[in-house]
């Protein structure tokens, strides 16, 4: 069943490692709206900084482009959050959500895939190489 | 983020201060290292109680100062976990190399 959206933001800005905590600090402020406990405020945020970080890192390697986050608050207690990039794409999504593999080098852990699926309880990881990338994640927050 | 040294009574400490992120830690990483060069501790100190938020690049810069400090055979210890640090940092079994306190 779909449910209705009582709340939404959309922003985009250039993928410059400088947004990423802009990013989670938008999404923190967004969803205090639904008056998360600390614990759950955490999870947002840093799920949020690595679907950014991932867009950063790996869409757009060597170039600037243009990181889209929409922001929805569902009924029911419910944060819906979308991260999207014109990148690269993932050849194989299901190697790149493996815990601890990753392109990045050294200083990557390979863990923000299985971050944002832990803390979020729902991801789904769209993919098209040389077109983009669609991360969706979505978690209930507070009592109802 | 800011990087604070200190000396402790173990030999020397790395505080962290702020936000952990990919954005800080590639800065804080290249000026711990270059700190470890020219200091060369046989224990360090990583003190994460002023951390404020961390995400897995967090998990990174512990392995890349434990591989540091293990090629040299000397030991990182880290304190003062707050518990949001501990859950990013037990997600990827880091407590298996490097002790982290309970």
């Amino acid at each position: 069943m779909k449910k209705k959206i009582l709340n939404t933001l959309k922003l985009s800005f250039p993928s410059r490692s400088a947004n990423e905590a802009l990013a989670r600090s938008i999404a923190a402020a967004f969803v205090s709206q639904l008056d998360p406990t600390m614990e759950e405020l955490c999870d947002v945020k840093t799920a949020v900084s690595e679907a950014v970080t991932n867009a950063v890192v790996h869409a757009y390697p060597d170039r600037v482009g243009t990181i889209e986050m929409t922001l929805r608050l569902l009924e029911g207690g419910e944060i819906d959050i979308s991260v999207r990039d014109k990148g690269r794409g993932i050849e194989n999504i299901d190697l790149a959500r493996t815990p601890t593999y990753t392109t990045g080098g050294a200083d990557r852990s390979g863990m923000g895939f299985t971050i944002m699926e832990s803390f979020m309880g729902y991801l789904r990881v769209l993919s098209t190489p040389g077109r983009g990338t669609s991360v969706r994640m979505r978690k209930k927050l507070g009592h109802e | 983020m800011r990087v604070e040294y200190k000396t402790n009574h173990r030999g020397t400490e790395v505080v962290l201060w702020g936000e952990l992120d990919h954005h800080a830690a590639r800065t804080a990483l290249a000026e711990i290292h270059a700190w470890l060069d020219q200091t060369m501790p046989m224990h360090l100190t990583l003190n994460m109680a002023r951390l404020s938020f961390m995400d897995s690049s967090g998990i990174a810069l512990v392995l890349s100062l434990y591989k540091r400090m293990a090629a040299l055979g000397g030991i990182l210890e880290i304190t003062d976990l707050p518990p949001f640090a501990r859950r990013i940092l037990k997600a990827a079994g880091v407590e298996k190399l490097v002790s982290i306190p309970a």
